[in-house]
């Protein structure tokens, strides 16, 4: 048995997450993303390697998304209106309530360009209808086997870990998330887990990011500089995420630093999204949960709609419009009024930098983003068509807030998770080789990077059921205190809990654990004792000691042989008891019998008045260390002691 | 597993209490306060001459000429009012209490109480919105009752005057019996209500999780809540021990329109069911109810299809539709009154039946074109309707497709939004002074009508005969009102539905089928009436703790194949049973009991005791021996009863065996030889 990781995308790339693990007959598929970069059949995961009939409906269990970015649902509508995928789809509340709007942004976007239509606005609603919703930590029995678990990932809101269990084999797949908290989201959570899996994104695999609050210091100074000097600040932003984070930043800003310039929105989108993280404010920070009731976070007080005929008025303004790579629509046409001046300030987003990089070379390098000519330098002059010609005066600045955990986070959370294997998605090749490395080496977890439809088998544990009896569980719950080491005044105390006890197997298969003690009344025989006996002689050359009374002689002998065995045997514990020596269950006493029947007559040494003899017993368990004592007592003349 | 019952409580305001023994630990099932033993003080008086000592002197004479008349309002006790805690709980050592789940927010308004007691260690599981809104309840409780505080002033001693005995003595008997119980047991249940910082300690004590959430309490026992759909948050608990499983199944709505759903599903597979749903105990109408239900249930049980027609049975609409028809009623004379120039106080404690009527007022309102302002006054109003915005969570489906299509989960902020809702911590606010108009519809605590702003606005409508009271059914209304006769205002007592209808209860327990259903004696007449099923019906008494025997031997043992395949099977004589010796160390996590190998170096070297069993078997001994070249002549001597047979081995090497019925002893200098005879002899017994 094993858990079968199939990687449909993302692998070694970042771009349409969709990875397919089989464990014990059950098929999850993580994330349904669409690939931004490809315009052909490329932009979907290859649906029919997990069934060549596509029949998905039997060859899936379920499919679970993390987040609602599209390189992480946008698939979803495709792959269950189109592809006929019926069964059950779980996603956090946000996402099931943000995705459908990222999807239709999208679809109307494509719509705008003149691209054949993936699908439709009814598709994303049919689509949606499938979802099961799930809060955090809500353990959710997909069926009889399957059980599933969302935590924090901190990403963007809603954005998920999945926990997936079936049986005894147990894996969890991150999606994107971030180790630490920003302005508006907590850092990811996750319960110290059993895994023989963990699937983590890796687009940070090797880098180290600096503080967030110098990055935000830089933010507000530009901005505040710019606004100061009577210009207009534009930023081009997503509706979701990064506009929510940067507008309580900037907020808070104004209210400490008393501004009274005005901060837009420029689409109803995002006053509309702003509406979904006033209800969801339980998936935000910490801080920001706090204040809900005397004020929402996302009720932003300097915060207004703007309107088109704003854009030449007079006078500082910070403006946030869609969509965030100046590709068109409202962010293109104010930037092409507020380029040309000096005192304006124009932001670009650049988190997931390697993501977009990549999407454009396959893609906006042909629709030629304005974006991507700004953050490759600074033109002074762009064309934008045949007609219009750009002239760039204003200033850049270049956002770098990451929703994305980086090296040290996913180091950090490898560590804390420990899982028996690794797999890594969502990076990029160097580096991913990099950090599996370092996974390998530090960690000393087996760790994997496959390309895309590639699969990865990982071998299992299994576990055999047996009934335990009651006094087995409890004689392993009980302490076992013994003494390692004695030296001198010096003792070792170890508490050796080992569970000692007997499989019973039957023939009908049933089996069940017992303690030695029970034993005997299960199988129904009577205990037999096996044991040893020598009744071995020792020279003692001291002729005097017949002058001794015989009591104190016995003794001495037997201490002194004591005294002898202690510092031969210095690894187990010997117990002077008077009467006899006790070592396990080896017993060591002076024999005065004539005729001991432990005695073999051919044992006795030379003089019988100058040998003690030693009656030994013991039983098989301490068969080794009875021979040696033995051993040593056969060449030990107890004068010389 | 052990069962007490300390309470059966009162309703929704006041769930049941229960203790529940399972594998040692004590679990105590909610912690709440009778708020409606409340009405025996007596309102804040309106002006401070009223509680001159000399007035009370001159009363307490009164007061025993009038015993046996009428109660009137001179009757109810002048002081702080106290807070009648479950009385039973008080016989137990909370420091025994190991774990407390809550299952609704009303059953933690008596929890500050117990985590200030010496000695109380014990972990308290509540989900986040009933954490919350206990949070909420309990701070309005403390809030409302400081203005008695201010009042009379601090207690001199912690007995209060009243609870003296001559004070009690004297009591009209109506009231007597709510202070003191039938056996005058009750009188010390009654406790001063805790501090603000009492509380706020309680509250850190409090574990929170979401809806089916796992929690694992010791390594051995997983605790889940799922939704029970009486209120936002309130759960049933499941308890998933190595060596039995329990949900406690308290009040349940199978279909709301506030809260999440009943989630009947999820207590499926469990050994035991802890019935203790009391709303039955108010239904009127129960007999007509068994026979619909006995009749359903026969009708199901011939069917095929049984699991649908259950399902379809449980989940129909009828109860929500019915529920909501009640709120259209309450609106429509509501409506009545304020067309007729009347205010409306409605003192409802329950937070989905405010929100609803809320959203179902407004329409009504709007729908006649009436600008009546709504106003919602408690020192939590803010945070609690903000609170209910917040949590699409823990909602019925309806309420999460709003969050789906962008709209508030809840009417009322629009409506504060458009200025017809208005909310205010309390009467005394300036603001409130400035946009106060009369007729008014006013929401606000507290229900028992001897707290909070609703005593003062009872005082100034009471007279008024175009005013309305709505008010919850459940409490004595005579003794609720006592205050503020003689009564004009008009009066709507509505009950709401507060746990499950008798004709879903069997086919509920059919489809979950436990082994063992634990139910109150109570309700004995509705429970385990049809005979052939499989289930075991258990009743239990308030007060009277009840064994349930032990359902499994012992837990199951995991053990890793891997570790398994290294076992060294041992075949015994019988030929049927294959024996093998176990060593590892037990982990017990997660409620699962799993034999991992052991770490080698703390392993002493001492190899596994040995174990025979059997007889020794001569003649095959000896020609195993023979076998090895080894000649022993065997030599029979009895003494007494006891037979024992003696070895002696001259080769190789000089040995000497005795053999009786119980024990063989070996003896021989000889290691080589010794070994040998040893394995000679454990093949003709069974080992280990």
């Amino acid at each position: 048995m094993a858990i079968e990781t199939l990687v449909l995308g993302a692998g070694q790339e970042v771009g349409k997450s969709c990875v397919v693990v089989s464990i014990n007959g059950k098929r999850i598929m993580f994330d349904c993303g669409m690939h931004m970069g490809h315009l052909d059949h490329r932009r979907y995961p290859d649906f029919s390697l997990i069934s060549k009939s596509g029949d998905f409906d039997n060859s899936l269990s379920c499919i679970i998304i993390t987040h609602f970015h599209l390189d992480h649902i946008g698939a979803l509508p495709y792959f269950t209106e189109v592809c006929g995928y019926n069964g059950p789809i779980y996603m956090t509340y946000p996402t099931k309530a943000l995705g459908p709007l990222m999807l239709e942004d999208y679809r109307k976007v494509m719509d705008r360009r003149g691209e054949e239509e993936q699908f439709s606005s009814e598709n994303i609603l049919q689509c949606m209808r499938k979802v099961t919703a799930v809060d955090l930590k809500q353990t959710v029995q997909v069926d009889k086997d399957l059980q599933i678990r969302a935590y924090y990932a901190g990403h963007v809101i809603g954005a998920a870990m999945f926990y997936a269990k079936v049986g005894d084999t147990a894996m969890v797949y991150t999606g994107d998330y971030n180790m630490t908290p920003d302005r508006h989201l907590g850092a990811a959570q996750i319960d110290k887990l059993r895994l023989d899996l963990l699937i983590t994104e890796s687009t940070y695999a090797t880098t180290v990011r600096d503080s967030r609050y110098a990055r935000e210091k830089e933010f507000l100074k530009a901005v505040h500089k710019c606004i100061a000097n009577g210009g207009k600040v534009l930023i081009p932003t997503f509706a979701l995420g990064r506009a929510q984070e940067l507008c309580i930043l900037l907020d808070d800003y104004w209210e400490r630093m008393d501004l009274k310039v005005p901060i837009y929105f420029s689409a109803g989108l995002t006053i509309q999204a702003n509406m979904y993280y006033k209800m969801l404010i339980n998936w935000t920070s910490q801080k920001v949960k706090d204040t809900y009731a005397t004020r929402n976070a996302f009720d932003f007080k300097n915060v207004s709609n703007f309107d088109r005929s704003l854009i030449n008025a007079p006078g500082p303004c910070v403006l946030f419009a869609t969509p965030g790579m100046i590709s068109g629509g409202f962010s293109l046409e104010v930037f092409k009024q507020w380029a040309p001046y000096e005192e304006n300030l124009v932001t670009l987003p650049g988190y997931l930098r390697c993501y977009i990089a990549y999407c454009l070379r396959q893609w906006y390098c042909v629709a030629g983003t304005i974006g991507h000519r700004l953050m490759s330098g600074k033109p002074t002059k762009i064309d934008l068509d045949e007609n219009t010609v750009i002239d760039v005066r204003c200033q850049i600045h270049q956002l770098s807030f990451s929703p994305h955990t980086d090296a040290k986070g996913i180091m950090d959370l490898v560590k804390f998770l420990s899982p028996k294997h690794v797999i890594l998605v969502h990076g990029e090749k160097p580096k991913m080789a990099l950090l599996k490395g370092r996974i390998e080496s530090e960690l000393g977890i087996q760790c994997y990077y496959p390309p895309n439809h590639d699969t990865v088998s990982i071998p299992l544990t299994h576990y055999v059921k047996a009934d335990a009896s009651n006094a087995f569980v409890q004689s392993c719950s009980t302490p076992n205190f013994k003494f390692l080491k004695i030296s001198g005044m010096d003792a070792e105390l170890g508490d050796e809990r080992v569970s000692e006890g007997v499989l019973i197997m039957e023939k009908s298969g049933k089996a069940k654990v017992v303690h030695q003690d029970e034993l005997l009344e299960m199988v129904g025989g009577i205990k037999h004792e096996v044991q040893f006996g020598y009744c071995c002689p020792v020279k003692n050359s001291n002729i005097e000691r017949t002058s001794d009374s015989e009591l104190s002689s016995r003794n001495f002998g037997l201490h002194k042989l004591f005294a002898k065995l202690s510092t031969e045997l210095t690894q187990d514990s010997i117990q002077d008891c008077g009467e006899h020596l006790q070592l396990g269950s080896l017993c060591v006493s002076v024999c005065l019998r004539d005729n001991c029947g432990y005695r073999t007559a051919d044992d006795s040494v030379g003089d019988k008045i100058a040998t003690t003899n030693f009656c030994c017993t013991w039983s098989a368990a301490d068969e080794n260390l009875a021979w040696k004592v033995i051993a040593i007592m056969k060449t030990l003349d107890l004068n010389y002691v | 597993m052990k069962l007490t019952c300390l309470s059966k409580g009162g309703g929704y305001h006041c769930p049941p209490c229960h203790i529940v023994n399972l594998g040692g630990l004590q679990f105590l099932l909610d912690c709440p306060l009778d708020l409606s033993a409340l009405v025996i003080f007596s309102p804040i008086p309106i002006d401070s001459n009223a509680v001159l000592d000399e007035d009370s002197d001159s009363e307490n004479g009164q007061k025993r000429q009038t015993m046996e008349k009428a109660l009137d309002a001179s009757n109810l006790i002048r002081s702080e009012p106290c807070y009648k805690t479950v009385t039973n709980l008080h016989l137990w050592d909370v420091s025994f209490i190991d774990v407390v789940l809550i299952s609704t927010p009303m059953g933690m308004l008596g929890l500050p109480f117990l985590t200030r007691a010496k000695g109380f260690s014990a972990k308290i599981y509540a989900t986040e919105a009933a954490a919350r809104l206990g949070q909420l309840m309990m701070e309005d409780l403390i809030s409302m009752n400081m203005d008695f505080r201010q009042f009379y002033g601090p207690e001199e001693s912690s007995f209060p005057q009243w609870m003296k005995w001559e004070e009690l003595e004297v009591l009209p008997s109506a009231l007597k019996e709510i202070a003191m119980g039938k056996d005058g047991s009750e009188i010390a249940s009654w406790m001063p209500l805790y501090s603000a910082a009492d509380m706020k300690d309680c509250m850190q004590k409090v574990q929170t999780l979401k809806y089916a959430e796992e929690t694992c309490y010791n390594g051995a026992f997983i605790l889940k809540a799922f939704s029970s759909g009486v209120e936002i948050g309130t759960c049933n608990w499941t308890i998933n021990g190595p060596k039995s499983s329990i949900a406690c199944l308290s009040s349940s709505i199978f279909v709301t329109s506030h809260a999440m759903n009943f989630d009947y599903r999820a207590l499926q597979g469990y050994d035991q069911i802890l019935y203790s749903d009391f709303s039955l105990d108010a239904n009127e109408d129960t007999e007509d109810c068994v026979m619909t239900a006995a009749n359903n249930l026969s009708a199901i049980s011939d069917n095929s299809d049984t699991n649908h027609m259950i399902t379809e049975l449980l989940l129909n609409t009828d109860d929500s539709l019915e529920e909501m028809e009640k709120l259209a009623f309450i609106s429509s004379c509501i409506v009545d009154s304020v067309k007729e120039g009347g205010s409306v106080l409605i003192p409802i404690g329950r937070l989905g039946i405010v929100l609803q009527l809320l959203e179902c007022l407004s329409s009504a309102l709007e729908s006649l074109n009436l600008k009546v302002p709504i106003f919602v006054i408690s020192s939590v109003a803010e945070e609690l309707l903000a609170f209910s915005n917040v949590i699409p969570e823990w909602l019925c489906k309806q309420r999460q497709e709003k969050l789906y299509s962008g709209e508030p989960l809840f009417g009322h902020v629009d409506l504060i939004k458009g200025k017809k809702l208005h909310l205010f911590p309390a009467l005394h606010s300036e603001t409130l002074l400035k946009i106060w108009q009369e007729p008014c519809i006013v929401f606000c605590s507290h229900w028992s009508l001897r707290l909070g702003p609703c005593v003062h606005l009872l005082r100034r409508w009471c007279g008024d005969q175009n005013s309305l009271l709505v008010m919850e059914k459940g409490i004595d209304a005579d003794l609720a009102l006592l205050p503020f006769k003689p009564m004009a205002m008009k009066i709507l007592q509505c009950s709401f539905l507060s746990g499950m209808k008798l004709e879903k209860v069997q086919p509920l327990l059919t489809m979950l089928h436990p082994k063992v259903v634990l139910f109150p004696e109570n309700l004995r007449q509705h429970f385990g009436g049809s005979s052939s099923s499989s289930i075991s019906f258990i009743q239990y008494t308030e007060n009277v703790t009840l064994r349930i025997p032990k359902l499994n031997l012992g837990p199951e043992l995991d053990i890793a194949t891997d570790f398994a395949s290294q076992l060294r099977w041992t075949k015994l004589t019988d030929e049927s049973i294959n024996i093998a010796r176990l060593k590892g160390e037990l982990s017990v996590e997660h409620g699962k009991h799993r034999l991992l190998p052991g770490n080698e170096q703390v392993v002493s070297s001492q190899s596994g005791l040995l174990m025979h069993w059997g007889s020794v078997n001569l003649q095959s001994l000896v020609t195993s021996l023979q076998k090895m070249g080894i000649n022993a002549p065997v030599e029979e001597e009895r003494n007494g009863a006891e037979t024992e047979y003696i070895l002696h081995i001259i080769e190789p090497n000089r040995a000497l065996i005795n053999i009786n019925a119980s024990r063989t002893i070996i003896s021989t200098g000889d290691e080589k030889l010794a070994s040998l005879i040893f394995e000679a002899i454990s093949n003709s017994l069974d080992g280990i």
